[in-house]
């Protein structure tokens, strides 16, 4: 489903974009509000995270904004509730991205419903390989959603086709090494990598980790299908505030 | 990703994407070693060397007089160097970096004594060491972190979160996705991803055999209980696995804090607070909320201050093979107290857990019983702490003294 979109998108489009905002932070109004610009903007997909205690794989914007959400008082259920919210007013798809813990706390199945029920299309959580994720696939696969699987620059070949065969919707493709936020080069190297990934999979692929400006999707276009923006906007909304993600988001295509 | 490290249920490998292949190799690099005798013999001639194994056992003759029950004999591993059980599984993680060809290490410390092994054997290697340790033990294991920073390891203090362990782990683990090329992360604990819980149980396996051997040698018999601390549980399962087999009641005993009722603690398999969870890349008991959120949790021993617990532990508490107790912050202090007083040892904050709980059963045993406390370190260390806990005046007018001279 996600994929048909992704491709039907992509004959309009020669890049999409795909944000990522912690949900709760800086508050939940201003997350709708965030949301409302950055669709207004042309942003194609959104990945939603409800945070988590222990965001391993973040760096230290997404990590705080993952803290400062719960101190604040977010809850699963106030991003779930939240979520409804969100995919009844905007037309575009939502993923979900945490963490296995927020998953397996409130049951496999039982998240898997409540995403279905909200119109939520999938989901990315960086911790659970698919060895470790059986009850997840098969919930996943039982409530038409998809899970949205990662390659990174360190995944053999061999690996890749095997991730690949249990992702749907597209493929996130980590960047480099290291965590969320940090700067990447984008050069020839990441030219060979992506085309890594083109070989392991008919999916459409999504590149992440250090994408920040028009230069970076420039560079990327053609050569990716979605680039994700993620550490970036949070950084511009404790900047410059909610007002400057429109321009932001406008400035990249 | 072959073999995925579980125990009944509890381990496996929650790995983000870019740490598989590290993973990999490190389970590779460490099955062949294992599997290769010449390592064990390596490893057991550097730690008879460099470090002081075999340690003793002491037969603790004071202590057994004064409860009048069980004999009570202690392991020590205070007597390794840099003061801890912690050596073990360090220096045999080093022989594995440099089969690996790395040359920088990394480690996450809570009371600080994981951190100082850690530097050491950088230090005796030649790698490049970083530690990280949270913020509020660095405050209280200052003696710790002053001996890291003379041995050339960088000191990374941790400010996220709780600012404890369990940051620390975090904050290694960011650390490593970056690094991973040249940096092996020297995990201190039986816990994180598969193969850590069990690599660091094999390598700290050899107090369970040293002890057992001893036990036979001295009182030709087996102790009937045995008594380790349990923070990540990683000196409770190095003595234990020595007597799994074996006709012993195995006992672990976690950070109790202010008691159980004040939420104030770090009891997981010992406290109804826990549920199974995963979290830092293996599922386990985590002191956590109903949304999967970790806890604050407390105990006076930095080493004991933490959130999981290893996967072998859970599993062998679910079975019923060992027993799981807790020990309060005020009972740990009266029991290194009477233990420094009859014995003249000095077991560290974290140690003193076991102390406490032995000492609460050796007078119900026979006097033909035999008890085994394990000692995992030593307490100079926490001097700090425990000079605030005995409220010593003339310590106080010490440090006065020393900071005038400082700001002189």
């Amino acid at each position: 489903m996600l994929e048909s979109y992704l491709k039907s998108r992509l004959i309009e489009k020669k890049i999409l974009l795909m944000t990522h905002i912690v949900l709760g932070y800086p508050s939940f109004e201003e997350c709708f509000k965030i949301i409302e610009t950055m669709v207004d903007a042309g942003v194609d997909l959104m990945e939603l995270q409800i945070p988590f205690s222990e965001p391993v794989a973040d760096g230290p914007v997404i990590l705080h904004a993952n803290q400062k959400s719960l101190a604040e008082g977010s809850t699963v259920k106030k991003c779930l509730d939240f979520a409804q919210n969100v995919t009844q007013s905007f037309d575009i798809p939502f993923l979900f991205m945490s963490y296995y813990n927020i998953l397996f706390k409130y049951g496999i199945d039982r998240f898997a419903v409540s995403m279905a029920e909200r119109n939520m299309k999938g989901a990315i959580v960086p911790d659970l390989p698919p060895e470790e994720g059986q009850d997840y696939l098969d919930a996943m696969k039982k409530y038409n959603l998809d899970p949205i699987f990662i390659f990174s620059p360190t995944t053999p070949d061999e690996r890749m086709n095997y991730l690949a065969s249990f992702g749907r919707g597209f493929i996130y493709c980590v960047a480099r090494k290291g965590v969320t936020g940090l700067d990447t080069d984008f050069s020839e190297h990441l030219d060979k990598y992506l085309e890594r990934c083109r070989r392991a999979t008919h999916l459409p692929l999504a590149l992440g980790f250090g994408v920040k400006d028009k230069n970076d999707i420039d560079f990327l276009k053609g050569k990716t299908d979605i680039a994700v923006i993620g550490t970036q906007t949070i950084r511009l909304v404790e900047k410059e505030g909610v007002g400057a993600v429109g321009e932001f988001i406008g400035s990249l295509r | 990703m072959i073999n995925r490290g579980y125990y009944d249920g509890f381990g496996g490998a929650f790995l983000p994407e870019i740490l598989v292949a590290t993973f990999d190799d490190l389970e590779d690099k460490f099955i062949k070693a294992k599997n290769d005798p010449s390592f064990w013999k390596e490893y057991t001639d550097i730690m008879s060397t460099y470090s002081c194994r075999p340690t003793p056992v002491t037969f603790a003759e004071n202590l057994t007089n004064y409860f009048n029950g069980a004999r009570i004999y202690i392991k020590r591993e205070d007597l390794n160097h840099t003061g801890a059980h912690k050596a073990n599984n360090v220096m045999g993680q080093g022989l594995l970096v440099k089969r690996m060809g790395k040359t920088r290490v990394i480690a996450e410390t809570g009371a600080g004594q994981h951190g100082v092994a850690t530097a050491t054997m950088a230090a005796k290697f030649g790698f490049k060491c970083t530690i990280y340790m949270g913020e509020v033990d660095v405050q209280r294991q200052r003696p710790n972190v002053f001996w890291m920073d003379r041995l050339g390891a960088e000191v990374i203090p941790v400010r996220e979160g709780t600012r404890i362990l369990k940051d620390a782990i975090n904050e290694a683990f960011r650390d490593w996705v970056s690094n991973m090329d040249t940096t092996h992360y020297v995990l201190g604990t039986a816990c994180g991803p598969h193969p850590f819980p069990e690599m660091v149980s094999y390598f700290q396996s050899i107090i369970g055999k040293e002890a057992r051997k001893q036990m036979l040698e001295k009182e030709g018999r087996l102790p009937s209980r045995i008594y380790a601390c349990v923070g990540g549980g990683s000196n409770a399962l190095g003595i234990f696995k020595g007597f799994l087999d074996d006709p012993v009641e195995l006992v672990g005993i976690e950070a109790g804090g202010r008691g159980l009722d004040s939420g104030l603690h770090a009891s997981r398999l010992s406290s109804k607070d826990a549920s199974i969870g995963v979290a830092q890349g293996y599922k386990t008991y985590f002191l956590q909320n109903s949304d999967g959120q970790m806890k604050e949790t407390h105990s006076v021993a930095a080493g004991l201050d933490y959130v999981g617990v290893s996967p072998i532990l859970a599993h062998l508490k679910e079975s019923g093979r060992v027993r799981f107790e807790s020990a309060t912050d005020r009972e740990v202090i009266d029991a290194m107290s009477l233990t420094i007083k009859k014995e003249g040892l000095i077991p560290a904050l974290e140690s003193a857990h076991a102390f406490v709980q032995a000492f609460k059963e050796a007078p119900e045993l026979s006097k033909e019983d035999i008890i085994l406390i394990n000692q995992s370190g030593r307490g100079d260390k926490d001097i700090f702490t425990v000079a605030d806990a005995f409220d010593d005046p003339r310590w106080k007018e010490f440090i006065k003294k020393k900071a005038e001279e400082y700001n002189a």
